[in-house]
């Protein structure tokens, strides 16, 4: 039985937002998480489903000086197409191409991914690479206020998140990388299509004379939420970036993460593979 | 009793009405409430393709997909492409290399075969896999079936 009182999908970012401070709100996009999720019972609907779908405020992506807004309501394939996202931030459009199946891309939002903060979300693991920083919107006394915050901050468990209930997520803000900034992303599934990650990493950095700088680390499927990797970042942090570095960082790997056994993979299984995975990656950037 | 919201949407070309409940995805409005049982019901969590349509000439998962989330946009169901010139050669294609088994996946396999040809007019069978690869065939027929799509590729 559903407590659903009311559907609404505004065309204005301020009616969805007024709409919002009733509290109890179940907020829909591309519904590919809300709709099994609230079929299986995992999901509980508010009074209000607030389709957003229809906001143009929310759609888009674009280049506002040095940082890639990306409108919540990308979807994967969205990702994919934007030249903009292939040639500067290629490790997103990585990502995206290994998310689920075209049918599911074509539905799913960048925003739905990072609000439904599955530590296995595919998208944020690149995102945290490229030090996202996520925009919020609310209008709690008749104006339109908005905040920003780093995804990693943004993200606190499984399914849970810093957003208010009556707060919006507007859009993910990238800052451009680097000249010289360089970045691989890896996921790992029983099979190529359709497979949520049994472990992903993600890793970028500024090469410079053979030395990674700058070097963030990120690991998905390995704790509640996406993680950056910091003993894996000290073991690369400006070091020439030859086999004794690469596998000093894979072990550094392997010892820091500290996953859970589950139906996808054995906590043992997952360790081995953040380091044997992280090891393949950094051969492939010291190659390239 | 759950909420019901009347939408109005273009299906397979005809503007049609439909009065829905708020949480109903758009497969079971489209087999249950508009008779149009060609999209089927596979596994109801976006993993087997089989309820494949397309809106705004995307494809879609249609069990995914909210049924008030039709409102406004263009539906096409595989009743609606009986007169597509491409999936017309897809069927054929399907039909010559004995591509349908049981015949569940087949909507699905058509309809997302042809989303393939539309991007792809000759695409290499890693390709057609790659294409594929939100669409699960349980008879584990998918030789035949990759066999079909190059054959109609072929064709072009």
């Amino acid at each position: 039985m559903t407590a659903l009182e009311r559907y609404v999908a505004p065309r204005a970012l301020g009616e969805a937002l007024e709409l919002l401070r009733d509290g109890d709100v179940t907020i829909v996009a591309g519904g590919t998480d809300v709709m099994p999720q609230s079929h299986s019972g995992k999901m509980k609907f508010g009074r209000t489903l607030l389709n957003v779908r229809r906001i143009p405020e929310l759609a888009g992506i674009g280049l506002e000086g040095d940082t890639v807004r990306i409108g919540a309501l990308t979807t994967i394939t969205g990702l994919l197409e934007s030249a903009l996202v292939r040639e500067r931030l290629p490790i997103l459009a990585e990502a995206a191409d290994h998310f689920a199946s075209e049918q599911v891309r074509n539905g799913a939002t960048v925003g739905g991914n990072v609000c439904n903060a599955s530590p296995a979300g595919d998208m944020l693991v690149p995102l945290i690479v490229l030090d996202a920083t996520i925009e919020l919107a609310a209008k709690p006394n008749g104006s339109v206020e908005a905040r920003a915050m780093p995804l990693q901050e943004f993200l606190t468990g499984p399914g849970r998140t810093r957003r208010a209930a009556h707060e919006l997520l507007t859009a993910v803000r990238v800052p451009l990388p680097p000249r010289g900034f360089v970045s691989r992303f890896y996921k790992y599934g029983t099979r190529p299509a359709l497979d949520i990650a049994a472990i992903s990493i993600g890793l970028g950095g500024v090469r410079r004379d053979g030395r990674l700088e700058k070097v963030r680390v990120v690991f998905g499927a390995v704790a509640p939420t996406p993680i950056r990797g910091a003993a894996t970042e000290r073991a690369l942090e400006g070091r020439p970036l030859d086999a004794a570095t690469i596998e000093a960082a894979a072990q550094a790997a392997h010892d820091e993460v500290r996953p859970i056994s589950d139906v996808r993979a054995s906590a043992w299984y997952r360790q081995e593979l953040v380091r044997n995975m992280t090891r393949r990656l950094l051969e492939d950037v010291a190659r390239g | 009793m759950s909420l019901a919201v009347e939408i109005e949407f273009r299906l397979n070309g005809v503007v049609r009405r439909a009065t829905v409940p708020a949480d109903m995805s758009a497969l079971v409005m489209l087999r249950d409430v508009l008779g149009l049982t060609g999209t089927k019901y596979g596994c109801g969590e976006g993993e087997c393709g089989a309820c494949t349509v397309l809106v705004d000439g995307a494809c879609i998962n249609s069990c995914l997909m909210f049924a008030v989330d039709c409102d406004g946009r263009e539906v096409t169901t595989i009743e609606g492409l009986a007169a597509d010139a491409r999936v017309e050669r897809v069927q054929r294609a399907f039909t010559a290399h004995g591509a349908v088994q049981c015949g569940f996946c087949t909507p699905g396999m058509v309809i997302q075969a042809s989303r393939i040809l539309a991007q792809h007019p000759h695409p290499d069978r890693a390709t057609i896999q790659r294409g594929l690869e939100g669409n699960l065939c349980r008879c584990t027929g998918y030789k035949k079936i990759i066999d079909a799509v190059a054959a109609a590729a072929d064709q072009t």
